[in-house]
Order: structure tokens, then sequence, then C-alpha cells
């Protein structure tokens, strides 16, 4: 294994790279989309509620693959060209953001709703109350589950070998097809995303303990 | 401060589990003799390459000439009532499928180079194909000269001899390697880049169900298909090699050569048949 990072360290480092890049990327609007929703699920009107359900459905129940993929083969030859990494992260940030949406709208829930009409009686509107003070605590409740859907955003963002998006699972599936040491390869891949995923993880659950 | 003392045994031990797995010696039965015993040659092909090997998708079976020619070779090697299993493969899967002992050969538009050979054994040639170009009719793109070009993009299969090949011949075009010779077409299609570039049989039977599309350039490579048996394995390539050769002298070869290549416009059958 140590000869595939000292003979292809180069790859994996642009793996290891552009997958760190997707995640960010990925993390960041996902968060802001999903939340978006999220509150539109608790939203007064009818309308924007059935908007947030029926867009949480969709990309929550398709699986990543078939959303990567229509992003790479379907929207270029109709809509505008993208290339695979392009294609693979916004596929990666719609489906992850349905399912950050449906934690946050839990969170928002679990806000005892005193808390809401105490604000709204102070005299806040609906976004002021929803922005100081029940989203704060909303968040506070769903750490550990959003801590569980990052690590599955870095460990799906793999969804761009499929795509030829470039990232560490793509650059893994090269070395091992020329070195034909498929074995080693991807135990070495495996090891570059514990490299990711276990500081995520431990950098939750600190924050887990900071915060509860 | 204990916390990443934690993390970093985690992570040794991981490692540590990874090399001392890569020293288990691998196993060296003979796979002829279990062949001959359970009557069987489990063979890897493709499913997704129009011509050699292709998943009908009405009857669920797959149907091509490396098909053809591994049933052959199989009733020559067992006798009229040896069994033919097929095992799907992808280039990228088929050398570790062979490998881990879950196909016997690969038979899968595989070209012989001398890479392979320093972990597979090949037989003896049973096509003999060369690398070209697929591009949209009416594309600029007439050979592989016009890639070399920034701003060229050329689409691949991950584990196939063609994006190596492409690097030499073109090394200022971007090469894409994806899974396999359907989502690349698709990807050739939605113009994700400018030609597609893989063997000439597997190009042409694209080009024959997609009238959009044609082979261009001529073959600018020598890819010589042989049947891949695992390292050691002599006895197996042995019948396999005497089988190739009856069939060629029997007339049997040259049948499933016309069968499948027989109506592909631009196919030189004689090249393809050379040894």
């Amino acid at each position: 294994m140590i000869s595939v990072f000292q003979q292809h360290w180069q790859e994996l480092l642009t793996g290891l790279g552009n997958t760190i890049l997707c995640s960010v990327i990925a993390l960041f609007f996902s968060l802001v989309i999903g939340s978006t929703f999220a509150i539109f699920e608790v939203l007064p009107s009818k309308f924007l509620r059935i908007i947030g359900r029926i867009y949480i459905e969709v990309f929550r129940n398709i699986p990543l693959l078939v959303i990567g993929m229509f992003f790479y083969v379907v929207v270029p030859q109709y809509v505008l060209p993208m290339d695979g990494f392009t294609a693979g992260t916004i596929g990666l940030t719609l489906y992850t953001s349905s399912f950050i949406a449906e934690t946050v709208r839990a969170g928002i829930q679990a806000v005892d709703s005193g808390q809401m009409e105490g604000a709204r009686a102070n005299g806040l509107s609906f976004m002021q109350a929803m922005w100081h003070i029940v989203l704060p605590q909303a968040f506070k409740y769903v750490i550990p589950p959003l801590g569980n859907q990052f690590i599955n955003l870095v460990k799906n963002s793999s969804v761009l070998a499929f795509v030829a998006g470039f990232d560490l699972m793509y650059q893994g599936d090269m070395i091992a097809s020329a070195t034909f040491d498929t074995f080693n390869t991807y135990i070495a891949v495996g090891v570059l995303y514990l490299i990711i995923t276990l500081p995520l993880s431990y950098y939750m659950r600190y924050l887990e303990k900071k915060l509860a | 401060m204990k916390r990443l003392r934690k993390l970093l045994l985690a992570l040794s031990i991981f490692i540590l589990g990874g090399l001392l797995c890569a020293c288990s010696s691998s196993k060296s039965q003979s796979t002829w003799s279990e062949d001959k015993a359970d009557n069987t040659i489990t063979w890897g092909v493709k499913a997704d390459t129009r011509l050699f090997g292709l998943m009908d998708v009405k009857t669920g079976q797959i149907k091509g000439f490396d098909i053809d020619v591994a049933k052959a070779v199989t009733k020559k090697i067992l006798g009229p009532n040896g069994k033919a299993k097929f095992v799907q493969v992808t280039s990228k899967t088929r050398i570790p499928l062979l490998k881990n002992g879950n196909i016997d050969a690969i038979i899968a538009t595989m070209t012989i180079t001398p890479d392979r050979e320093k972990i597979v054994d090949f037989s003896k040639v049973y096509f003999a194909a060369g690398q070209s170009l697929l591009v949209k009719k009416g594309s600029n793109i007439k050979s592989v000269k016009d890639l070399n070009k920034t701003g060229t993009t050329v689409l691949a299969v991950k584990g196939s001899t063609s994006a190596v090949n492409i690097k030499k011949s073109a090394p200022k075009a971007k090469i894409l390697e994806l899974e396999d010779y359907a989502q690349a077409f698709t990807a050739l299609k939605s113009g994700q880049g400018q030609a597609l570039t893989t063997d000439n049989g597997i190009l042409f039977g694209i080009a024959s169900e997609n009238p959009g599309y044609q082979v261009v350039g001529g073959t600018f490579t020598n890819e010589p298909y042989g049947i891949a048996v695992n390292q050691g394995q002599t006895e197996l390539k042995n019948k396999i090699n005497k089988a190739l050769a009856e069939m060629r002298k029997d007339g049997t070869y040259q049948k499933l050569l016309q069968k499948w290549f027989g109506n592909v416009a631009g196919f030189n059958l004689k090249e393809a048949s050379q040894q």
C-alpha cells in the first residue's frame, strides 16, 4: 500500500483535492438549500409547504447516481454544457439538501412552539423569530444527525467517479487499472477517505458536546 | 490530545491490516482440473459491447463474437457436452475477477500487452483489432492528429488500452474515462467529448446502431485480442490455443467472423483474422 502512495501520490492528491472541494461546495449549498426548504415546510403558506414537500420527496427518493448521470448526460444535451465535476457536485448538493431539509425540519419542530409564539408576541416578524429564536435552537438539536449527513456527503462524493469528475475514487480506478494492483489501491483510497471523514466526525462530536 | 492519539491508532490498525492481507499468498490450484471435474468453463465476457458481447434484454442472454468463440472453444476442449458459463465483466473488473478466481478465462475484447502479460497469460491472437475514433457525422476530427489540440476532449473506457494510446499519440488532448462503452457513448452524445476512442470492432458495433455517428481515421494501433487465463494455468492455456488452431483449420472461426462482421460496412475481415 505504501508503494501505491509513493508512485501515485500526485494522482491521489489531485483526487483528494477534488473530493474535498466537491464536498465543501456541496456541504455549503446543501446546508443553505436544505434549511430553506425546511423553513418552507413549516411556513403558514400552504403553497410553499407543498413546494417544499415536492422538492424533498423528489430528490430524497431518487438514487444519487441517477441524479448525477442526469446532470452529466441529459442536461448538457438539452440545457447547458457542464463537465463531470460540476454535474456530480450539483447532483450531490440536491440529493444531500433533501436529507438536510428533513433533518432541519425535525429540529424546528422539536423547538417548543411557545418560543415562536413568544417571539411573535414581542413584535418580531415570522422570519425574524425564525432566524433569531427558533433556528439557533433547532440546529443545536440536530447536530448529531447533521454530522451523519455530512459524513454521508463526503462518501457519496464518490459518485464523481462515474461522471469522470477526477475525484479520489476516479483516480483510484485509474491507478488500479494501470497497475492491476486493485487490492492495495482501494485500501489506499479507503485510507484517504478516512483522513477526510474521521476528523469531520470527531469535530461534529466535539460540537455536540460543546453546544449541548 | 488523547483523542488524536486514538485516531492515529485507528488509522494505523487499518493500514497494518491492509499490509498484512496484501502479503498473504495466492492459491495455486489448477483451473483446468477443476473445469474438467465439473465439465464447465466460466468465461468473463463483456455485456455492453455490440458485436462482441451484448446483453439481449429480451432473453437475458449475452450474444456476440466473443461469446460464440468461447462456446466453440469450450466444445473443443470439453467435448460436445461441455458447458460454458458466462460472467459479465468490464475492462475495469476483468483482471481482478480472473485473479481472485471468479472466472477461469477472459474473452472480453482484451488486447495482449506486455504490461498485462506480466500478470496474466494470453492465448494466441483470436481477433486482430486496431484503435480508431468514433465521431458525430460532420465533425472536423478526421484522424488522431486532429485530436492533438488543447481543448479537445476524448472519451475512453476505464481500464482499457485506448486511453494510454491516446496519451501517446495526442498528448495535448484531455481524456475522460467512463465505466463502460454504453456510458462513454452517451457522454459523446451529450457533448462531453468530441470523439470516442477504442478498438475499431467495438466502434463499428456502436456506429451500426447509431446512424448519426461514424468511424474515422482508420486504425492507428494494433490491438491483438487474446484469451487470458491466470498466470501459471499453462494447461488451460495450451488447450485453448489448440482449440483456436483447430477452429481456424476447420472453418468454424471464419464462419463466426463472417456471422458477426460480414455485414459491417467498412470492416476488413482479412485484417481481423490475422494471427
